[in-house]
């Protein structure tokens, strides 16, 4: 009886996780594609063969070969150093962005639910004025008095994209906030601060993992669409948006050019979306029953 | 019922007067000269002084944005800078357009949404189901722009079989329609799917069948009917988004709507029509965010109910 009682280890809710997100093939190999995205995105200027801004007139629109293994674009650069770059740019927008949107939408969302009454009404309602927002738009016109820019394409779109996390930040707060040990911090003179940022914030991580997972696809989305119209990065920059927004002429000729930067695009979407679903599988105590 | 419709509209009514002024103050700090840019270069101090005076622009700002908004609520959006018409009439014109492409994509991402998933909810688990959430997953990862630029090389420039570009008949909306309309569609199909399985295992589904019915009277009369609230919730939201996601199209196939038009004026800094065409598409979404909130409550009598008794 004390033998068995010794065997039944204790496993901490992230190893639980660990554990179901390992058996999701899927989602590993997402993991695994993302972690590569991220290796290239730092190492880019040790992986990418040629300078990606460099022009090379006589060798315009090369179809992919051995020299170039993406072909040339219409200035001649080398299409798969700008691939290389524009990893750069995609990831960073992604990932910076979101990390803009989750802290001003946990912010909002702690606040929001944990101290309720009119601050709960005041910000749920600029939840629903974001959330009512044509995402797209604002983007753009938010771009137009900023300029094109990576640094305006962080805030353009960290600032419009915090309204899904404050949201779900503040249904989770309210439930937690009813919960004893929130009470007990209270009783020994926990201040407001000390419980939101101590107590609510490792319990609102799983919500929040999965947020910023599920939200690095759509602000890389969201800046190919912006490059694509001239509003995102600042040319020469390369950016997979920009690249197919320029390879517009070109499509009788150099399928290649548009072909492969779109392919870029979905397969890095294509692994943030489903390792978000997979974490989120994993992480949520109530779809993993 | 009375009472949640009043408050819906007074939300929203709410909600575009918060857009208003973010419109409005956001790009009204651009940096530059909106009258040095309107008249270009060459245009002297004194004629600069006598177009801002005549524009209200040498008021206070909270000022400009009362008459503006003013205005705006008479239907007067102000003039185009380089156009030299009423941005209202620009804007109008632009939409029918984009309404039409925008429908298109609309009923193409709802039917071809909807039924995907519900084939792929009855074949759960078969070879049909895992092609169908597999093409529906990379649907919803392709940016719309390359894909309408994948389309016009496939079906434009290798087979010709329909316009590459312009508006001249309804054939030219066609492949616009698919390439806005395909991200959309994988989004509900795999919405439909989920909201379908899950409806698929309830028990009154059992009893359905149980009595006899044939299986597509099971599907569609007594699990679709069911699975219909977050469908609603997801083609709601995708109204707007398919509606600002439209400039991405536009552009590629040359299409004269709201979206090209707004960009084309935010390349040549036309602030009439960027503050107009932002607030126009804007409130047509609160519009219909609040008209599918409404369509809630004839769908599911417990939405209706419950906020009745609250």
């Amino acid at each position: 009886m004390f033998k068995k009682k010794k065997d039944q280890t204790y496993q901490s809710y992230w190893s639980i996780s660990w554990n179901i997100f390992k058996k999701n093939k899927v989602a590993m190999v997402c993991l695994f594609i993302v972690i590569l995205l991220c290796l290239i995105a730092l190492f880019a200027p040790l992986i990418a063969p040629y300078d990606p801004n460099k022009q090379v007139l006589t060798d315009r629109l090369m179809k992919p070969c051995g020299q170039h293994w993406f072909g040339t674009d219409d200035l001649g650069r080398d299409i798969f150093s700008r691939i290389i770059y524009g990893c750069r740019v995609s990831l960073s927008v992604g990932i910076i962005s979101q990390i803009i949107a989750t802290v001003i939408g946990y912010t909002m969302g702690v606040c929001a639910g944990y101290f309720g009454g009119k601050v709960d009404s005041v910000i749920s309602f600029l939840i629903q004025v974001f959330s009512s927002f044509p995402f797209l738009l604002f983007a753009m016109a938010i771009m137009f008095v900023l300029g094109p820019g990576l640094i305006n394409l962080y805030l353009a779109l960290g600032l419009l994209g915090w309204a899904s996390t404050a949201r779900l930040i503040r249904g989770d707060v309210m439930r937690l906030k009813k919960m004893e040990y929130i009470d007990a911090c209270k009783v020994s003179g926990g201040n407001s601060f000390r419980i939101i940022m101590k107590h609510l914030l490792p319990n609102c991580l799983s919500t929040l993992i999965v947020t910023v997972t599920l939200g690095v696809p759509n602000a890389i989305m969201s800046e190919a669409s912006l490059s694509f119209l001239g509003l995102g990065v600042k040319a020469p920059m390369a950016s997979w948006g920009s690249m197919i927004s320029f390879s517009q002429p070109y499509i009788r000729s150099a399928t290649y050019y548009s072909v492969i930067p779109g392919l870029a695009i979905i397969i890095t979407v294509l692994a943030f979306n489903m390792l978000g679903d997979g974490l989120r599988d994993a992480l949520d105590p109530k779809l993993r029953s | 019922m009375t009472k949640y419709l009043l408050k819906r509209v007074l939300q929203a009514i709410g909600v575009v007067f918060c857009i208003s002024l973010i419109t409005f103050f956001v790009l009204n700090i651009v940096p530059g000269n909106p009258v040095e840019i309107m008249l270009g270069e060459f245009a002297d101090q004194a004629t600069i002084a006598r177009v801002t005076h005549e524009m209200g622009l040498d008021q206070p700002i909270y000022i400009q944005y009362f008459s503006w908004l003013g205005n705006m609520l008479q239907g007067n959006f102000g003039t185009s800078y380089f156009q030299n018409k009423p941005v209202i009439d620009i804007l109008t014109s632009s939409f029918l357009v984009t309404a039409k492409l925008a429908g298109i994509a609309y009923i193409l991402a709802v039917v071809l949404g909807v039924v995907v998933g519900v084939v792929a909810a009855v074949n759960h688990g078969k070879w049909v189901d895992s092609v169908l959430m597999t093409i529906s997953v990379f649907g919803i990862s392709a940016p719309a722009f390359w894909i309408a630029i994948i389309l016009q090389i496939v079906i434009c420039l290798k087979f010709n079989l329909l316009p590459l570009s312009g508006i001249e008949s309804f054939k030219s909306f066609i492949l616009p329609g698919i390439a806005l309309g395909t991200r959309y569609a994988a989004s509900i199909a795999r919405i439909t799917r989920t909201s379908m399985l899950d409806v698929l295992s309830q028990d009154y589904i059992r009893t359905a069948e149980a009595k006899g019915l044939k299986g597509w009277v099971v599907t569609i009369k007594h699990a679709l009917r069911n699975a219909l609230i977050p469908i609603i919730t997801i083609a709601g939201s995708d109204l707007g988004n398919i509606l600002t996601g439209s400039v991405l199209v536009e552009s590629v196939f040359s299409i004269p709507g709201i979206g090209k038009m707004l960009v084309d004026s935010i390349n040549t800094r036309d602030l009439p029509i960027v503050q107009g065409g932002v607030m126009y598409i804007a409130v047509i979404c609160v519009i219909m965010y609040l008209v599918v909130d409404l369509l809630y409550t004839v769908v599911d009598p417990r939405i209706r109910l419950g906020k009745e008794s609250s």
